[in-house]
């Protein structure tokens, strides 16, 4: 029974890591039919950001109670100065050409932000662990856990569920859902497609950051901590189905549960596994669990 | 008609490094050698592009074909060159052959992300497998040749001319491949499938057929570069790998054979110069390349080489 509860409590974090870090991907994909390997630039430029700034914040001896405000900051600043830059300045040319050949200019664009964090960060791991040490731990069936995980998962419910209501209950929301459906006939009613573009993207991209900094305080940052969220949230998000908001939180889940089993019962298996339920899912519904099927283009 | 000269090109290519081998310093002749390891992964790219395909994954037959031949050497101590070529590329060839059923029927987007699930499978594998090293992988035996072990200042070179070789073969029989009705195909499915079909081809089978021989070419080639650097490790499977390839074919382009071999080896100087002046930039160099590429050459260096037709 506890070692039920553990692998539910594991694989709950672990799924809402998960999600904070493929929703941005969802999104972009759902609206802008982009393959976004640039996803883990972000959140790797958003952990190193946080990752610093809090240092300085607790270095100048500020109280660390408003730390998690200034990692939220620091993925707000890297996003807005960096996503904007890459979709005006590059993406948009490219909106015209085939799905793969974008996702090969987002591959080039992954390369150069990877040395360019290296460039500025250096190759130096960093710490801040004082927002994850400040709340201490709670128990669940006899084992600790960091309260910190707790922070994860509302911002999970919190983006997720912020995104939802967007979508369905807000102008720009209602509006963005006209572009994902056909961006043709929106940009003819009046709507400013580029706009959305660019907002989605950036938006987009401030999701990567911001899982990026609030996993900061619970890792140590080194360089090529995007490259493996990269594939990660790829898979979460293929399982569930590419641009598909439920489906990410499914996927999320489903891959954060096999995964914690996995590591509780069979460890040898828990990279082999995720892969292997994106494998399985791409081969009987190639769109995701969440999806429609799509006409033939002749 | 034109005369077709790629094969009076290969051949002489193979001469010069024959001839020039003995003369080179040891470190050219190793970036050399995984040029051709390496090209022969790009080939296989090389021919998935001409179709319009683009896969995330390929080196799951890389790194299948390198620890074929490493396995071979754990097990029975095999060591000789051709041996662990054969191994390599028969090896991924049948994990092609089977996997090939399932991704044929996938175009686009998908045909990536499902070759990148696999392929990251086998990295998931190899990396909590004690018995094969896990991250740190294990080391190759010394290469041998039909029982022999060459001395130190010929192993290099004889290792090189086997990779030139077995890399002239594989372009051979590449290009006469592209010009059976099978390789033709390939351009005509990236420009419309369903004409393909009512044509009464089945663009499903001469994309399985291309599979097989990309995954057999880079199983050659994982095991070419596992005797050649003498170890091997996971991360000849990881997206990253993959990644690496993909920028090799795209910077050659599909118009010859002897492209992807240039691409590779053009990586190959570029990594280990850049890697030498400065260790942090490597990668964006590589990322600008790409773009650059991409925006004004999309058809890869080797068209700068094609004359213009005459209109």
């Amino acid at each position: 029974m506890d070692q039920i509860l553990a692998v539910l409590a594991d694989g709950i974090i672990y799924s809402a890591w998960l999600f904070i870090a493929a929703v941005g991907l969802t999104l972009i994909y759902g609206v802008m039919k982009i393959v976004n390997v640039t996803h883990g630039s972000f959140y790797a430029l958003g952990a190193y950001a946080g990752v610093s700034l809090t240092g300085a914040w607790i270095a100048r001896g500020l109280p660390v109670e408003w730390s998690y405000a200034v990692l939220a900051a620091g993925a707000l600043a890297v996003s807005l100065i960096v996503a904007p830059l890459i979709e005006r300045g590059i993406l948009r040319f490219m909106y015209a050409r085939d799905e793969v050949v974008i996702l090969l200019i987002t591959y080039a664009l992954f390369l150069i932000l990877e040395d360019t964090i290296k460039l500025i960060w250096g190759v130096n791991p960093y710490f801040a662990a004082e927002p994850y040490a400040l709340l201490g731990s709670f128990e669940i069936g006899g084992l600790p856990y960091p309260t910190y995980n707790l922070i994860l998962v509302a911002l999970a419910v919190v983006s997720g569920g912020g995104l939802a209501w967007m979508l369905q209950y807000t102008r720009v929301g209602k509006l963005l859902v006209s572009v994902i459906h056909d961006p043709e006939v929106s940009r003819a009613m009046g709507i400013n497609v580029g706009r959305y573009y660019l907002l989605t993207f950036t938006f987009g991209s401030l999701l990567a950051a911001l899982g990026g900094s609030f996993t900061s305080p619970t890792v140590s940052v080194v360089p090529g901590l995007g490259v493996d969220v990269i594939v990660l949230s790829f898979a979460v998000v293929v399982i569930g189905g590419l641009g598909s908001l439920p489906g990410a939180a499914l996927g999320a889940l489903i891959v954060g549960i096999v995964r914690s089993i996995c590591v509780h019962r069979a460890p040898e298996l828990e990279l082999f596994v995720i892969y292997f339920v994106m494998a399985l899912v791409l081969a009987f519904r190639p769109r995701g669990l969440f999806s429609l099927a799509e006409p033939r283009k002749i | 008609m034109k005369r077709d000269n790629t094969p009076l090109l290969l051949v002489a290519l193979f001469a010069v490094v024959a001839l020039a081998g003995p003369w080179m310093p040891p470190w050219a002749l190793f970036i050399l050698t995984i040029g051709f390891a390496k090209g022969l992964v790009a080939l296989g790219l090389m021919l998935f592009l001409r179709a319009g395909l683009v896969s995330f994954g390929h080196a799951l037959y890389y790194c299948a074909g390198a620890y074929a031949a490493g396995g071979l050497g754990l097990a029975f101590g095999v060591s000789d060159v051709f041996l662990m070529m054969a191994a390599g590329g028969a090896a991924a060839g049948l994990l092609g052959l089977v996997l090939g059923f399932l991704l044929a029927k996938y175009r686009g987007i998908f045909f990536g992300l499902l070759s990148l699930a696999l392929s990251m499978i086998l990295y998931g594998l190899l990396v909590k497998n004690e018995a094969l090293g896990s991250t740190d992988g294990f080391n190759i035996l010394p290469s041998t040749f039909f029982g022999m072990r060459p001395g130190q200042q010929w192993l290099r070179y004889l290792v090189a001319l086997a990779a030139a070789g077995v890399a002239l073969g594989a372009a051979l029989l590449a290009h006469r491949y592209l010009k059976t009705p099978l390789g033709r195909l390939a351009p005509a499915i990236k420009d419309n499938e369903i004409r393909v079909e009512y044509m009464g081809a089945s663009a499903r089978y001469a994309i399985h057929v291309m599979y097989v021989i990309a995954a057999a070419l880079a199983g050659v080639g994982g095991a070419l570069a596992a005797t050649t650097v003498g170890h091997i490790d996971p991360d000849m499977s990881y997206w990253t790998t993959s990644g690496e390839f993909i920028f090799m074919a795209i910077l050659a382009g599909t118009g010859s054979v002897v492209a992807p071999f240039a691409g590779a080896l053009i990586f190959g100087v570029i990594h280990t110069t850049a890697y030498d002046l400065s260790p942090n930039t490597w990668q964006m160099f590589l990322g600008v390349s790409l773009l650059l590429l991409i925006f004004f050459l999309p058809e890869g260096l080797w068209s700068l080489f094609r004359r213009r037709k005459v209109t």
